[in-house]
């Protein structure tokens, strides 16, 4: 404490020493680790260190790449679109209706869902949406359908279902915290300058909360793209997306470079697309509140 | 004049040295060569505007901030790579910083923790001390339900009980309201002189300097400005920052005729011909255009007529009257006043309003009585 | 009223949220063992089941070891990390707190991989140290960010003052600091614990032949006949995970509470 800047700084590098070294050895270097590969040559068994663009080459060459990498944006897309349009009513609805003292346990009742077992909520969707699920045994056993429904079947819609499920807590906290920080004079602004409630939502509070709306996009979609026990539980292995496949290559296939070289892709695909994402909303995200 | 408590303290020891203290932080100069002597016993206020550098003076003291260069003595001895711990100070934190998580008493008794006595003396100790403040029997008491006056006597007794022998003070009326302040800064006083221990305090508050302090030294931009006793600084202010910044001065523009004697001859538009004696005559800032003349809105009164002993007489008219119950502002322009420039410029005039004196209305000619020896001069 | 539609709005939201976990218990206590309507009659057998399955045990035995030293290590690195960032300014601040916070925007499917790689080239045998390897690096996040809400809603002064009072820097941490923070550290573990027991995917690809409570469920999902046992071993997980999340929330409130501090509500 008896600190000039010098020693300021030199007390926290050794502070964040600890964690910072686990992040690089555990995370970075992994991280690095495959990068590296995904310019090695795969020589069966064992990976050949030698500079090369062919995985990558191979990677956008392959038709099968092609079709699952779009369909899990397809996926991921849907899947955001369907949680951040879903989830802002509610946002809007713990900002701007829910008392103060009541908002940490609407919050707290929202997040609970999101903290229980991952994989028994994904499989209790395929157990709700299944052929003989509790739907359409629902259904059938009321005498409303005879046929079992087959539009949530095993599929990409299922998928979607599923998905927007699992990460509908990830959209509503980041919409959540940008309406309360929406000073609330500004939209008494707007009703005293003559602009109806609707009107006023749609030029002050949208607006306003478009940071929130597009920090909740990506924090969906990042994660959905590369979901792995949804399409492995739901699809049954035979729509996978882009996880799978990672995963195929790398163990099934045991082809380190190639494997490496699509998670090097995918995660560029990714990037870019969030920074273009982000690139469209650039006039909202300039505000400061 | 009668003997100002510094007089008293004028041979004691001194207690802080600083000796052209620097402090950078990168380009930025919070501290730019600080000399100063406190002696043992006295109540020494740092003032000035925030951003000056009196807090960080006084975290240097505690050592909570090491210094760039230059040296900080307390009792004699040089503090540097003297720990905050192992100082002879304790601070009193603009937000009292009381532990939320202890008791009023474990807050007290927080330092003793080291201290060789028993429990039993200990707990004597924290007692007397909240006695002190006027805490008695407040020690069970969880501090989080205390009050902002509370708080500030738990900070008081948690510091004094360790009988340091600087006890420094970061703002610590700052935060209560008007009557509590007023109340508090009378205790503070009280305190002092039954402690004997010597107070340094901050405060951009330039009434609770005046009402609290010994000596007071005004800071700007990491120097200080002037250091002197209360009434001193507030009658004879070495610049017309210091002026402006403790209560409110009038200015007018002077020519200097010339010196004479242990005087300086001055001519000022409403004023005419005034010999201002050297005591009063200070160097003006940089930025001022010329020798400008000052005096205290109490300085100047209206009256019925005629001069009285060593005072003068201005005509003027009334421009301004703001009337506040205990007093009224005049602004009146001064006849003659339009002097070099042609701009008139209307002096304030402060008066007390008592039983039987009228409020002058705007408009009304008046007599303005002023006296030659409360002028000073920034030339 | 303006906000009626809304709030039943909001409920239906949350029916959808909760629908999968209502329908556990339901089927737990089902004797019927197919996962339909309509419901057969009331048992207690998948819960016998249970208890009596070995294989089960050792994945719990492995999922506890793990939860237990994933939480702690997560959360001392944690609080290194949280008081660096909460105190203290040092260059490359931004990218080192990014790196730290990275797995909360990863796939996880890239942070297992990426560490199965490594591992196995280094010759690293697969075990539940593994595991809790990479729980750890994926807890961290989460643990940085309850305690730096913990650390930030200190005020420097009280550390001063303790130093002031005589203390020097660590029992300064010790007896006014840690006190402080403790009910954020609580929160952390738990917290932490909860993800770890939870995970699954890095348990799936790091974990080798041992099984922990995930990915044996995952390996059970295959045989409908084991599929009622699994909705009673569900039921199990999913009220001890409200439970911990419950008593970490009450601890995250009362160490706000404590400081002071303005309530944000909300883990994340």
């Amino acid at each position: 404490m008896a600190s000039g800047n010098r020693s300021q700084t030199a007390q926290g590098l050794t502070l964040i020493a600890p964690p910072l070294g686990y992040a690089v050895l555990v995370l970075a270097a992994p991280l690095l680790t495959i990068l590296a590969y995904s310019f090695f040559k795969d020589g069966y068994l064992t990976v050949i260190r030698e500079f090369t663009l062919e995985n990558y080459r191979a990677v956008w060459a392959d038709p099968i790449f092609h079709r699952i990498m779009l369909r899990s944006l397809v996926v991921a897309a849907l899947v955001t679109l369907a949680t951040v349009v879903l989830a802002f009513p509610v946002a809007y609805f713990l900002s701007f209706a829910v008392s103060p003292q009541k908002k940490a346990m609407w919050l707290f009742l929202i997040t609970i869902p999101f903290w229980t077992s991952y994989l028994i909520r994904v499989f209790l969707w395929k157990v709700i949406l299944g052929y003989n699920g509790v739907i359409n045994s629902g259904l059938k056993t009321l005498g409303i359908i005879e046929q079992p429904l087959t539009f949530i079947l095993y599929n990409v819609n299922s998928m979607v279902i599923t998905l927007a499920h699992a990460y509908a807590p990830f959209a509503i906290l980041p919409i959540f915290i940008a309406l309360e920080k929406i000073d609330r004079s500004l939209l008494e602004a707007g009703r005293d300058l003559g602009e109806s409630r609707a009107m006023t939502f749609w030029r002050v509070t949208l607006p306003l909360a478009m940071p929130g709306v597009v920090a909740a996009a990506l924090i969906v979609f990042i994660p959905t793209i590369g979901d792995y026990v949804t399409p492995a539980l739901i699809g049954g292995g035979k729509i996978p997306m882009i996880a799978n496949m990672i995963q195929a290559q790398m163990l099934d296939l045991d082809n380190r470079p190639m494997g490496s070289a699509l998670a090097v892709t995918a995660m560029l695909i990714v990037a870019v697309i969030s920074l273009v994402f982000i690139a469209l909303n650039r006039r909202f995200l300039r505000v400061r509140q | 004049m009668t003997e100002t408590r510094f007089d008293r303290l004028a041979d004691a020891r001194p207690m802080i040295e600083c000796r052209e203290v620097q402090k950078h932080y990168g380009d930025y100069h919070a501290l730019r060569g600080i000399d100063l002597t406190i002696r043992a016993g006295e109540f020494f206020s740092l003032l000035g505007p925030s951003g000056c550098g009196k807090t960080t003076l006084l975290r240097t003291i505690a050592g909570f901030e090491d210094i760039s260069s230059g040296a900080v003595l307390i009792d004699g001895k040089d503090m540097e790579r003297v720990p905050a711990n192992r100082r002879p100070t304790n601070m009193v934190f603009q937000s009292y910083a009381i532990f939320p998580h202890l008791s009023v008493a474990e807050n007290v008794g927080f330092g003793l923790r080291r201290d060789p006595r028993s429990r039993v003396e200990k707990a004597a100790a924290v007692e007397e001390a909240l006695e002190m403040v006027g805490l008695k029997g407040y020690g069970t008491r969880a501090s989080h339900a205390l009050s902002g006056g509370q708080r500030q006597r738990v900070a008081l007794a948690r510091a004094l009980i360790l009988k340091p022998k600087v006890l420094l003070l970061d703002e610590p009326l700052s935060a209560l309201d008007r009557k509590m302040r007023e109340q508090m800064q009378v205790e503070l006083i009280k305190l002092q002189r039954q402690v004997g221990i010597t107070f340094v305090l901050v405060t951009h508050d330039q009434e609770e300097a005046l009402v609290m302090s010994d000596r007071i030294a005004v800071m700007f931009e990491g120097q200080i400005a002037q250091l002197d006793g209360p009434e001193a600084l507030y009658a004879r202010p070495t610049s017309r920052r210091v002026a402006n910044f403790i209560g409110v001065m009038n200015f007018l523009p002077a020519r200097v005729l010339g010196e004479t004697g242990g005087a300086v001859q001055i001519e000022a538009p409403g004023l005419g011909r005034v010999d201002i004696p050297m005591a009063n005559v200070s160097r003006a800032d940089p930025g001022d255009l010329g020798p400008t003349v000052g005096f205290r809105p109490e300085a100047v009164s209206l009256v019925a007529s005629g001069a009285q002993g060593a005072n003068r007489v201005t005509e003027g008219v009334v421009d301004e009257v703001v009337y506040y119950g205990d007093m009224t502002y005049y602004d009146v322009r001064l006849d003659g006043s339009a002097g070099f420039d042609g701009q008139a410029r209307p002096v304030r005039i402060a008066m007390r309003n008592v039983f039987g004196r009228e409020v002058q209305d705007v408009g009304t000619r008046a007599n303005v009585s002023w006296s030659p020896g409360s002028l000073v001069l920034f030339r | 009223m303006k906000g009626r539609g809304l709030r039943a709005y909001a409920l239906v939201y949350l029916l959808f949220l909760y629908a999968p976990i209502l329908l556990l218990p339901i089927f737990a206590f089902n004797s019927g063992t197919i996962i339909a309507f309509p419901l057969k009659s009331f048992t207690t057998e998948w819960f016998g089941q249970m208890w009596g399955n070995a294989s089960l045990r050792r994945a719990l035995t492995n999922s506890l070891t793990i939860a237990v030293s994933a939480s702690i290590l997560a959360t001392c690195l944690g609080i290194f990390a949280a008081r660096a960032s909460t105190r203290f300014e040092f260059p490359g601040k931004g990218p080192i707190m990014g790196l730290i916070m990275l797995p909360l925007v990863l796939p996880e499917i890239i942070v297992s991989i990426s560490l199965l790689v490594v591992l196995l080239s280094l010759g690293v045998k697969l075990s539940i140290l593994t595991v809790i390897l990479g729980h750890t690096l994926i807890c961290m996040p989460y643990a940085t960010v309850i305690l730096s809400t913990a650390f930030n809603s200190l005020d420097r002064s009280l550390e001063e003052a303790a130093y002031d009072l005589g203390e020097t820097r660590i029992s300064a941490f010790r007896l006014v600091i840690l006190p402080l923070v403790m009910p954020g550290i609580i929160s952390s573990l738990l917290m932490s614990f909860t993800i770890s027991l939870d995970e699954f995917i890095i348990a799936f690809f790091l974990a080798g032949n041992e099984p922990t409570l995930p990915t044996y469920i995952f390996s059970q999902l295959r045989f409908p006949k084991q599929i009622p046992m699994i909705m009673a071993l569900g039921t199990v997980l999913v009220i001890m995970s409200i439970l911990l999340l419950t008593i970490a929330e009450y601890f995250r409130r009362r160490g706000i509470a404590k400081t002071g501090a303005k309530n944000t509500g909300g883990f994340l």
